[in-house]
C-alpha cells in the first residue's frame, strides 16, 4: 500500500523531515529536566537497577584486569552503557525474551546471573552452560529467558521477530528485546527482521544501542542518515530515541514500548544514544581512532554516576553503602573467579555431543579414533588425556594455565 | 491407495502435520493464499488460519531468521525457500545459526524443529538461477540435516520424519519430479528413517548411488546395463547428511564396484566424499576405480542442459567403464 495523494510538482523530499528527538527526563546532575516526569520507579526498583548497574561496572574493571594479567583469553565491557541495557531489562517482565549481540551482560546481571555463572563461561569450565564452546562473554540462561550470544552480528535480529511470533501464538503476554549496535544495523538482517515485524505484527522491542562506534568505525562513516531511529518510518513502526545514559528515560520509553507491543502486537524501536567508554573488546585499542578529549568528554556524562546523584537526592542511597557494596563485589568476583579457574575443563566427549540430539555413528567413531590417538599420545592432550583418565596428575595443563592463584 | 503427485504427497505431508500440532507452521513467499509458486502449500492457509500458514517479505535472511528464531521458542515452523538457488542469502542464518544453535549454547537452546523446505534441481529448462543442486555446501555442516526423497511416497514419509525431527533438517524437493513423479501414497500418516539409505534393487556386479531426481536417472541406466547382463545394485541415500555409509560399504563389499551420481558440479560435490569414505572402507575388494557421474565444473547452463546434465546414458558408460575396468 502506497499513500494515494497526489501532486502535480516534482518535489523532493530530502530526508531532514524525519529528524527525532532525543527524549531525556534526568539531568547529568541527577534532576529532572523541567516538564520531564519521573517514571514509576520505587526504591526496590531503583536499588535492584543501580545494583546491577555497580555490579556490572564492577565486574568489567576486574575482568578486563584479569584479561591484561593473561588469565582470560578475552574480554568485551558494558562500561558507559549500563543505564541503556539495565534500564531496558529492567522495563520488562523478568520472564520476556532477551536477545542481545554481546554486550549486555547487565542484563543478565539484573536476571540474577550470579558470577560464579559468570565465572564457569568466562573460563570454560566443566559448569559453563555452554560446555566450553564459545568464546568468553558468550552467556546464555534458559531459566533468564537470556538466548545465548552469538558471534555473527545482527542474526539475532530476524530470531527475535520470529521468537516473539510464537510468543505472540502461545498467547501468555510476554515479548521478546532484541539489543544490536548501530552498526550492525547495517546488516541485511535488520532490515529483514524489523519489516517482518512489522508486517506480521510481532511484540518485539528493537532496541539499538548507538555507541557511536562499531570496533573503529564511527557512526557518521556507518550512515548518511541521522541515526538509526528514522528507518523506522520506512517500516511503518512505532520509535522512540532516548538518551542512552539516562536511566529513567530509557527506563520509561522501554515500559512504553512494551506496552506497546504486548497489548497492541506491535514492534518497536528504540534508538539509545551512548557511548562505549571502553575499548570494543580486550583485543582492541581505542587510541588509534578517538581522542582522549571525546572520551573524557563522556566520562562525565557516566549513566551510573547520573542516576548515583539522582538516588541521593531521593535518600534512596549513600556513600557508605556505596564503599560497602563496591568491596563486597570486588571480593566476589576475586573469589568465584578463583572457584572457576580451578574447574577442570569439559569432558573430551562433550566435543561431539549436541551437534544432533544424539551423537550420530559416524561422529562416534571419529570421537573413538580420537581418543585412541590422544592416549598415543597423552602429554600433547593434556585436557583430553584427563578426561578419559582422571587419574592422571594435573600436569603441564594447569601450570600453562598462568596465574592461577 | 490413493495415487498422488510428489506436491500431493508434500500438500499432504504438511496437512497432517498441521493437524496433528499447532505449533507446526508454514510460511514463506507466496506460501499462504496463494499456496506456493509450486502449489505445495495449497489450501493450508484456508484450513488453519492465516497465523499459521502465510506469505512472508521477499527476504531469505529475514525467513530462516524468523523460522530460528520461531523453532527456538518452540514451535515447529517449516519454512519454505521458493528455489534452492535462493538460499544463499539465508547462508548465514544456516550454517552459522540454525546447525550451530544447540551446540553453542550446550543444549540450553535448540532450534530442532526447524524444516527448511526448498526445490532443487535441473531439467526444467530454468538456467543458472532455478536449477542448482546446493546440498554439498550444507553438507559440509555439522548440525544440520540433509534430506532429498525420490518420489511421492519417499517425499511423503520423509517430510513428516524432517517436520518431526530433534534436529534441524534442509529438505530437498527434486522439482522436476514435483508433477512428474506419481505413485501409490498412503491416505495415513507414516514416517520413513533419516540416515538410512534403502537399497532399491538388488544386484551383485556394480552398486549406483544417488539420491532424489538422479534415482530415475540411474533407474534407466541400469535397465541399459541389465540388457547387457550388468548385474546392478542400486541404493538411494535419502538423505546425505548424515548419510549411510553402513549400507553402501556392505553393497560395495558385495559388487566390488561403485558408481556414484549428482547433478551437482563435480568438484566439492557429495560424490568425492562417498568416494573417499568407501575407498577407505573397501580398499582390498574394488575392482575398478569409484566414478563419479555429475554435473560440469560450469554454472547451470540452458540450452545445453541436455549435454551438462549426468544422464541415463552417461550413468551407462560409467556402469561399463567400470564392470571392464
Amino acid at each position: 500500500m502506497t499513500t494515494t495523494r497526489d501532486t502535480h510538482a516534482p518535489d523532493f523530499l530530502a530526508g531532514d523531515e524525519f529528524s527525532i528527538p532525543t527524549y531525556r527526563v534526568l539531568s547529568q546532575e541527577g534532576r529532572l529536566f523541567e516538564g520531564a516526569e519521573a517514571p514509576e520507579l520505587d526504591r526496590d526498583q531503583a536499588r535492584r537497577i543501580y545494583h546491577a548497574m555497580i555490579a556490572t561496572r564492577v565486574l568489567d574493571e576486574r575482568m578486563m584486569a584479569a584479561q591484561r594479567q593473561g588469565r582470560l583469553s578475552f574480554y568485551m565491557q558494558c562500561t558507559g552503557e549500563e543505564a541503556s541495557v539495565i534500564g531496558a531489562t529492567a522495563a520488562l517482565d523478568d520472564a520476556d525474551m532477551i536477545m542481545a549481540q554481546y554486550r549486555e551482560q547487565g542484563a543478565l546481571v539484573y536476571r540474577g546471573f550470579s558470577f560464579d555463572e559468570f565465572m564457569n563461561q568466562l573460563f570454560g569450565n566443566e559448569l559453563d552452560y555452554g560446555k566450553g564452546r564459545q568464546m568468553p562473554i558468550h552467556y546464555g540462561s534458559r531459566k533468564l529467558h537470556y538466548m545465548t550470544i552469538s558471534s555473527p552480528l545482527a542474526t539475532q535480529i530476524p530470531q527475535a521477530t520470529g521468537y516473539a511470533y510464537g510468543q505472540k501464538l502461545a498467547g501468555g503476554g510476554q515479548c521478546t528485546i532484541v539489543f544490536f549496535g548501530e552498526g550492525a544495523a547495517s546488516e541485511g538482517d535488520f532490515h529483514a527482521a524489523l519489516n517482518m515485524a512489522a508486517v506480521h505484527e510481532v511484540p518485539v522491542i528493537f532496541f539499538c544501542r548507538n555507541n557511536g562506534y562499531a570496533i573503529s568505525t564511527p557512526s557518521i562513516e556507518q550512515f548518511a542518515a541521522d541515526g538509526v531511529a528514522p528507518r523506522a518510518f520506512g517500516y511503518r513502526m512505532h520509535v522512540i530515541r532516548v538518551d542512552g545514559n539516562d536511566i529513567l528515560a530509557v527506563y520509561r520509553a522501554t515500559q512504553e514500548a512494551r506496552r506497546i507491543a504486548v497489548e497492541h502486537n506491535k514492534p518497536v524501536l528504540i534508538e539509545a544514544m551512548t557511548y562505549r567508554l571502553a575499548a570494543h573488546s580486550s583485543s582492541d585499542d581505542p587510541s588509534g581512532y578517538r581522542s582522549r578529549k571525546e572520551e573524557e568528554a563522556w566520562r562525565e556524562k557516566d549513566p551510573i554516576l547520573r542516576m548515583r546523584r539522582w538516588m541521593d537526592g531521593q535518600g534512596w542511597w549513600d556513600d557508605e553503602e556505596e564503599k560497602a557494596l563496591q568491596e563486597s563485589l570486588r571480593r566476589e568476583v576475586l573469589e568465584t573467579m578463583k572457584r572457576a579457574e580451578k574447574r577442570p575443563p569439559p569432558p573430551l566427549d562433550s566435543l561431539v555431543t549436541d551437534v544432533y540430539a544424539d551423537v550420530t555413528p559416524a561422529l562416534q567413531h571419529q570421537l573413538d579414533a580420537l581418543k585412541a590417538h590422544i592416549r598415543r599420545y597423552p602429554d600433547a592432550y593434556p585436557r583430553g588425556a584427563r578426561s578419559l583418565d582422571p587419574g592422571l596428575s594435573q600436569g603441564d595443563d594447569a601450570a600453562s594455565d598462568k596465574g592461577g592463584a | 491407495m490413493p495415487t498422488m503427485n510428489m506436491l500431493q504427497a508434500i500438500n499432504n505431508a504438511l496437512d497432517i502435520a498441521m493437524a496433528e500440532d499447532e505449533k507446526v507452521l508454514c510460511f514463506g513467499e507466496d506460501v499462504g493464499g496463494f499456496g506456493g509458486v509450486f502449489r505445495a502449500t495449497s489450501h493450508l492457509q484456508e484450513k488453519y488460519g492465516r497465523a499459521r500458514c502465510f506469505n512472508t517479505p521477499l527476504v531469505e535472511q529475514g525467513i530462516i531468521g524468523f523460522a530460528n528464531g520461531l523453532a527456538a521458542q518452540g514451535s515447529v515452523p517449516v519454512a519454505e525457500i521458493q528455489f534452492a538457488d535462493y538460499i544463499f542469502p539465508a547462508f548465514d542464518q544456516i550454517v552459522n545459526e540454525t546447525a550451530k544453535f544447540r551446540y553453542r549454547s550446550g543444549d540450553l537452546f535448540n532450534v530442532g524443529g526447524l524444516t527448511i523446505r526448498a526445490p532443487y534441481g535441473g531439467g526444467i529448462s530454468g538456467g543458472h538461477y532455478h536449477s542448482q543442486s546446493p546440498e554439498a555446501y550444507f553438507a559440509h555442516t555439522p548440525g544440520l540435516k540433509v534430506v532429498v526423497p525420490r518420489n511421492p511416497y519417499e517425499a511423503k514419509g520423509l517430510l513428516l520424519a524432517a517436520i518431526r525431527d530433534p534436529d534441524p533438517v534442509l529438505f530437498f524437493e527434486p522439482k522436476r519430479l514435483y508433477r512428474a513423479a506419481t505413485g501409490e501414497v498412503p491416505e495415513e500418516d507414516y514416517q520413513l528413517p533419516i540416515g538410512e539409505a534403502e537399497v532399491t534393487k538388488e544386484g551383485t556386479d556394480v552398486t549406483l548411488v544417488g539420491w532424489g531426481a538422479q534415482m530415475e536417472v540411474i533407474e534407466r541406466a541400469v535397465e541399459l546395463a541389465e540388457k547387457e547382463g550388468i548385474s546392478c545394485e542400486v541404493i538411494d541415500l535419502r538423505s546425505i547428511l548424515p548419510w549411510d555409509e553402513d549400507s553402501v560399504a556392505e553393497s560395495v563389499l558385495k559388487t566390488g564396484r561403485l558408481v556414484v551420481t549428482h547433478e551437482a558440479p563435480r568438484t566439492g560435490g557429495f560424490a568425492g566424499e562417498i568416494a573417499a569414505a568407501i575407498q577407505d572402507r573397501c580398499f582390498l575388494y574394488l575392482e575398478s576405480p569409484i566414478m563419479r557421474v555429475t554435473g560440469l565444473d560450469t554454472p547451470f547452463p540452458l540450452t545445453l542442459e541436455k549435454e551438462y546434465l549426468p544422464d541415463h546414458l552417461k550413468i551407462f558408460e560409467a556402469i561399463r567403464e567400470s564392470v571392464n575396468y
